[in-house]
């Protein structure tokens, strides 16, 4: 166990050894940013629960471990381990990383369709003058969007920006085969951390499917501290899907950070389901007239898991509409935040956005803290919002009994049921099937769906 | 098959059953009728395995056995079957899968063979034919945004579907239009057999002349304070529920004991 304070310390001098060592010598545009985010790190220090946006979350325990930096020498993650993830598939584009890294012989990147740029950060950045502009896309986009002047964690994860995942669509281009970001960490002696750094631009009209993914073996305690910038592009629809399957032990923190352009459409799920602490922030930008996005998550807890999940839809031009639906199911003595925040800028008008949280109980030591946040500073708009916290239904458990359904197959009968909306609103047939056995295997409820 | 004794019951300190008697044999059918608040409801609740209520005196032996110390669904597994008077909406569970489960688990607790979806599916058409119903119902959550008259067709089409040996309807008629009331009915009288028994809980004359009964008994704050035939539900559909106000229970004993 180590001090705050020099755990900060820690941080600050692995950035001065990452420095002198940054593979392609480092861009002047980009490491700029990333000596500006190291700076913003060292001031801001790590989030304390008096600032209102970590009020219920206490990082203290991960302040407290000295992790190391995953380097190039990384865990060895065989094609067996890649293949217990369930979201794995032959006919996707897949990009694997182990501890950060992105691994050429367990991604999947042969044959890709015309109109799509998918390969690794760090390669993308040894090619500083690649023609047709791999790079200006980098430098146009690449820490534009995901602010790391409030968030300490964003601001680390942009000073170490070295490695995650690169894609870019070409206006007009329809990507059939979901494309897989694939972030595995490995158990080791001292526990590291990884900052991926993911980009993903779709140009204009174009169409994907996006699935992150994050997991790690049980017991293994390690730090992810992600973040990940997605531009949509005018009409662009895209379909993004997080399932988190971290060890218990492990930490993760995550920000994804949406831009989109006018007429885009945007699906987000995300599932929660690993890890001893977590905290996702979804941001997205509303930033053209008529985007749309839909925000639906799952998060489910046990024993002494956190799970924050902090959203905001920034609407910031008129006639935009977003539709949020996170549902948590809680049982030990779990605990979950849900934070959703909507703000309405002023010439936003005719703004329509829809927010609701949901959550089951299924201990009385589980707790959450659930608090829906509107600011809005146009006149003619729609908003709504709710927030519910329930038990199991005992008359719909008695009503199963009463049938002869055994009481502990009602109770994960009706848990079941509770998710079951945030997987029909799942557009993706193959993945939603996939996330359906994901689910029920946490939850145990395999032979009731 | 069924024997109540002495039965007596309360919810939330509420003494509500009182000292109920009742013997049901198999091949019969039994009706029992009164007023609102009389306790019908709780009795069938009682027997169906329903934690709210508090047993706090009596005995019910079901086919030789202890009812009261078995949970609901084993009860519903040797074959008792409750009509809800007010049916539970169950989101997000699907209606099919969820007979499909709780028909499984009876077969499976006597040492049946599981049935697999397309045998389960042929089978539950068939009764869904018979019972004059959409089919489109079987696709949707239990009892979700049902109709009260789709709601109780349910409950027959489950009742049906695991041909239970005993039949308590809870209400069953009430807010059916004719027609339904006679499927309703068809479906209950299909189930009638040597074998089998059934309870008949209504306010109503109308639906005992579909399903006519062998016995008819009348619950007043909680006990049977009149039994005889068939006749008696005409006798009180005349008279109305005040003609047996201050009948004494020792009515209903005596008719039993034969006096
Ligand atoms: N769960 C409960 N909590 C409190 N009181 C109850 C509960 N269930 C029943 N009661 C009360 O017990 C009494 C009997 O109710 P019950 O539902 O058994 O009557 P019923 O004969 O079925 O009436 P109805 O004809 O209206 O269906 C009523 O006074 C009712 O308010
Ligand atoms: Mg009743």
């Amino acid at each position: 166990m180590t001090g705050v304070k020099e755990t900060q310390n820690t941080y600050l001098s692995s950035f001065e050894r990452f420095e002198k060592n940054l593979a392609g010598g480092g861009q002047s545009w980009l490491h700029e940013i990333r000596r500006a985010a190291i700076q913003r790190f060292a001031e801001l220090g790590f989030p304390s629960t008096h600032i209102e946006e970590w009020k219920y979350t206490n990082v203290a325990p991960l302040t407290k471990i000295d992790f190391e930096p995953a380097s190039n020498d990384v865990g060895r993650v065989s094609a067996e381990d890649i293949a217990r993830s369930p979201l794995v598939e032959p006919g996707s584009i897949r990009l694997v990383f182990v501890d950060g890294r992105f691994s050429e012989e367990l991604s999947s990147l042969e044959e890709l369709p015309r109109g799509i740029t998918a390969r690794s950060l760090a390669q993308e950045l040894q090619y500083p003058d690649r023609k047709g502009g791999g790079n200006a896309t980098l430098e146009a986009h690449l820490s534009r969007y995901a602010d790391y002047n409030e968030h300490a964690f964003a601001a680390l994860n942009t000073a170490f920006i070295e490695d995650g995942a690169f894609i870019e669509i070409q206006k007009g281009i329809r990507v059939e085969r979901p494309i897989h970001l694939l972030f595995v960490s490995t158990a080791s002696d001292r526990a590291r951390v990884s900052h991926p750094r993911s980009l993903i631009v779709a140009g204009r009209e174009s169409q994907a499917v996006i699935i992150e993914e994050y997991m790690g073996p049980d017991g293994a305690v390690y730090f992810t501290n992600a973040v990940t910038e997605i531009v949509a592009g005018e009409s662009a629809i895209i379909e993004h899907y997080k399932v988190q399957q971290e060890s218990d032990d492990a930490f993760h923190i995550a920000t994804l950070q949406v831009e989109q352009e006018r007429s885009s459409n945007f699906v987000s799920h995300s599932i929660s389901l690993g890890g001893a602490l977590t905290r996702n922030d979804f941001n997205s930008v509303l930033d053209g007239e008529g985007a749309e996005c839909m925000l639906n998550g799952l998060y489910a807890t046990d024993g002494r898991q956190f799970i924050d999940n902090h959203t905001l839809i920034d609407h910031a031009s008129p006639h935009c509409t977003s539709r949020e639906l996170y549902k948590g199911i809680l049982d030990g003595k779990s605990e979950a935040v849900f934070n959703g925040a909507v703000i309405v800028r002023k010439d936003a008008q005719k703004s329509d956005a829809r927010q609701s949280n949901k959550n089951l109980l299924l201990s009385k030591d589980a707790t959450i803290n659930t608090k829906p946040q509107l600011e809005i500073f146009a006149d003619d708009v729609k908003c709504a919002h709710g927030a519910t916290i329930g038990q199991v239904d005992r008359e719909a458990i008695f009503y199963l009994r009463s049938r002869g359904i055994a009481e502990e197959t009602a109770h994960l009968m009706l848990t079941a049921a509770f998710a079951q909306d945030i997987l029909n609103r799942m557009k993706a047939e193959t993945i939603r099937a996939r996330i359906e056995e994901v689910l029920s295997a946490r939850l145990s409820f395999k032979e009731v769906l | 098959m069924l024997e109540i004794k002495n039965l007596h019951a309360s919810v939330e300190g509420k003494h509500i059953l009182q000292g109920i008697d009742l013997k049901v044999n198999a091949g019969e059918v039994h009706a029992i009728m009164g007023p609102n608040g009389s306790g019908k409801s709780t009795l069938a609740q009682v027997l169906a395995g329903r934690d709210v209520y508090t047993v706090t005196e009596g005995e019910v032996i079901y086919q030789g056995k202890d009812l009261l110390g078995m949970p609901p669904e084993e009860r519903a597994r040797e074959g008792i079957f409750l009509a809800f008077q007010y049916p539970v909406e169950i989101p997000g569970v699907n209606n099919m899968y969820f007979l499909r489960a709780s028909l499984n688990a009876a077969r499976k607790h006597r040492g049946l063979e599981e049935l697999d979806a397309m045998d389960f599916l042929t089978l539950a058409k068939a009764k869904i034919k018979a019972l004059d119903m959409d089919d489109s119902l079987m696709k949707r959550s239990v009892n979700e945004g049902f109709s009260g008259g789709e709601k109780k067709r349910n409950e027959i089409f489950q009742m049906a579907m695991l041909e239970p040996t005993l039949a308590i309807l809870d209400e069953t008629d009430s807010g059916l239009d004719i027609d339904a009331l006679k499927v309703v009915a068809e479906g209950v009288n299909a189930l009638r057999n040597p074998e089998h028994a059934i309870l008949v809980v209504t306010h109503y004359q109308r639906l005992l002349n579909y399903i006519v009964p062998d016995f008819v008994h009348v619950l007043s704050e909680g006990r049977i304070v009149r039994s005889g035939g068939k006749e008696l539900a005409l006798e009180l559909e005349e008279k109305g529920y005040a003609w047996i106000e201050g009948t004494t229970p020792s009515a209903h004993k005596d008719f039993f004991l034969g006096r």
